[in-house]
């Protein structure tokens, strides 16, 4: 027998914060419903929520950070890719100045990410070159 | 309420029913649910008329994970008229599904213009009258072909291209879709080609549309479509003497071809 349930929770996509219904099947991700009594969204969608599952069991989706080795990029643990950025970060910054650095962040992120983001921009490397994911 | 629930209850335990498409109250949202034998205590929450949604679209797709289950829904008149469609579009097997009938009270009647807002019988609710809403479509009637046009098109431009009325739509069963096609439609581009996009639904729709009016509630940009939609019927009917909803037999007047053939044809 089937199981269909639906798990309520908020479109990660933007600032909004629309409430969305993700269908579940047998323990998969199968779509998306608008939630009809949510007081932000009302039962509508734009069109990234109405796709809001299909990056979860995506082939194309990131499980692992990437890192190009001899032009070609590998698969490694976080603890190799965060060594490597901060490690160029800092021969970049050093090199170029703090202004050679600048950072995009994200409506997908919390206000807590965000705010560490520009602290980290301001506070770390010590540039105004902070912006928003909209901007680009 | 408590029929309907009994009834429910009856047909999983006692029943060949192995589900059952409803509304669920969990976590203060009404939203789709399977009630099943096997979590019957589910059926304490279940509710009616508390929001809507294509229960019968959901019921489509949990069938064609399992194409030989016997399932039932909850259905208000909408919902009836979306499986009826369904049946009579080869989508779902008739025999399979088990209506378990709510009838809308006076208040959703009016909220929704519905202009059958009961099934052909029900566990639950009383019947009310139809509320007839010609109003929008007399008005626009009206207007000249050259305002008709410019209001449409007005209305059209307010498009965000979400593609939410065909993914809300319980007729739009099809597994692909014109709108999906690079050929016909500039797919991920906005804002949309109009009338071009709109049109291309609007006559997708013509003798399916039951006429529940989800499209137009999904809509983020407020666009009349079931106004559009409504046009679409009133000519099918007048012109072809068919509207859909109403047997879950027969075919419409655009599944024949000039010699009235189609149906026989192998591949179609």
């Amino acid at each position: 027998m089937i199981d269909y349930r639906t798990v309520y929770t908020i479109c990660p996509f933007c600032g909004t914060g629309c409430g969305i219904l993700l269908e579940v099947m047998n323990g998969r991700l199968e779509g998306v419903l608008p939630c009809k009594t949510n007081p932000v969204n009302q039962g509508k969608l734009c069109i990234k929520g109405w796709s809001a599952h299909e990056f979860v069991h995506s082939p194309d989706r990131l499980k692992k950070p990437l890192v190009r080795k001899d032009g070609r990029l590998e698969e490694v643990e976080w603890d190799e890719a965060l060594s490597f950025i901060a490690s160029r970060l800092k021969a970049i910054t050093q090199a170029y100045g703090p202004d050679s650095f600048g950072a995009f962040s994200s409506a997908k992120c919390t206000t807590e990410e965000n705010y560490l983001l520009q602290k980290f921009t301001r506070a770390v490397i010590g540039t105004n070159n902070i912006d928003h994911c909209a901007r680009l | 309420m408590d029929r309907l629930r009994e009834g429910i209850r009856d047909a999983l335990t006692e029943g060949p029913v192995a589900g059952v498409m409803g509304l669920i109250l969990d976590g203060g949202h009404p939203r789709p649910h399977l009630f099943t034998k096997g979590r019957i205590e589910d059926l304490d929450r279940l509710v009616v008329g508390e929001a809507r949604y294509p229960l019968a679209a959901v019921l489509l797709k949990v069938l064609r994970n399992d194409l030989d289950a016997h399932l039932g829904i909850v259905a208000r008149g909408c919902d009836e008229r979306a499986i009826l469609e369904l049946v009579r579009n080869v989508q779902l097997n008739g025999e399979r599904v088990v209506v378990f009938g709510v009838a809308c009270s006076s208040e959703q009647a009016s909220a929704c213009q519905c202009p059958q807002p009961y099934p052909s019988s029900h566990l639950s609710g009383e019947r009310v009258a139809p509320v007839s809403d010609s109003e929008g479509l007399d008005r626009l009637d009206r207007l000249s072909e050259e305002e008709r046009l410019q209001y449409w098109m007005d209305q059209f431009g307010k498009c965000i291209k979400c593609y939410g009325c065909r993914n809300i739509c319980p007729m739009c069963f099809c597994t692909t879709c014109t709108l999906d096609e690079d050929d016909l439609i500039q797919t991920g581009t906005i804002p949309p080609e109009k009338p071009i996009f709109h049109l291309i639904r609007a006559f997708h729709m013509a003798e399916r549309c039951i006429d529940c009016g989800l499209c137009e509630a999904a809509c983020p940009s407020g666009i009349p479509l079931r106004t559009l939609y409504k046009k679409m019927r009133n000519v099918v009917t007048t012109r072809f003497g068919f509207t859909p909803g109403i047997t879950k037999e027969g075919k419409g007047p655009l599944q024949y071809l000039g010699d009235g053939k189609f149906g026989e044809q192998e591949g179609h």
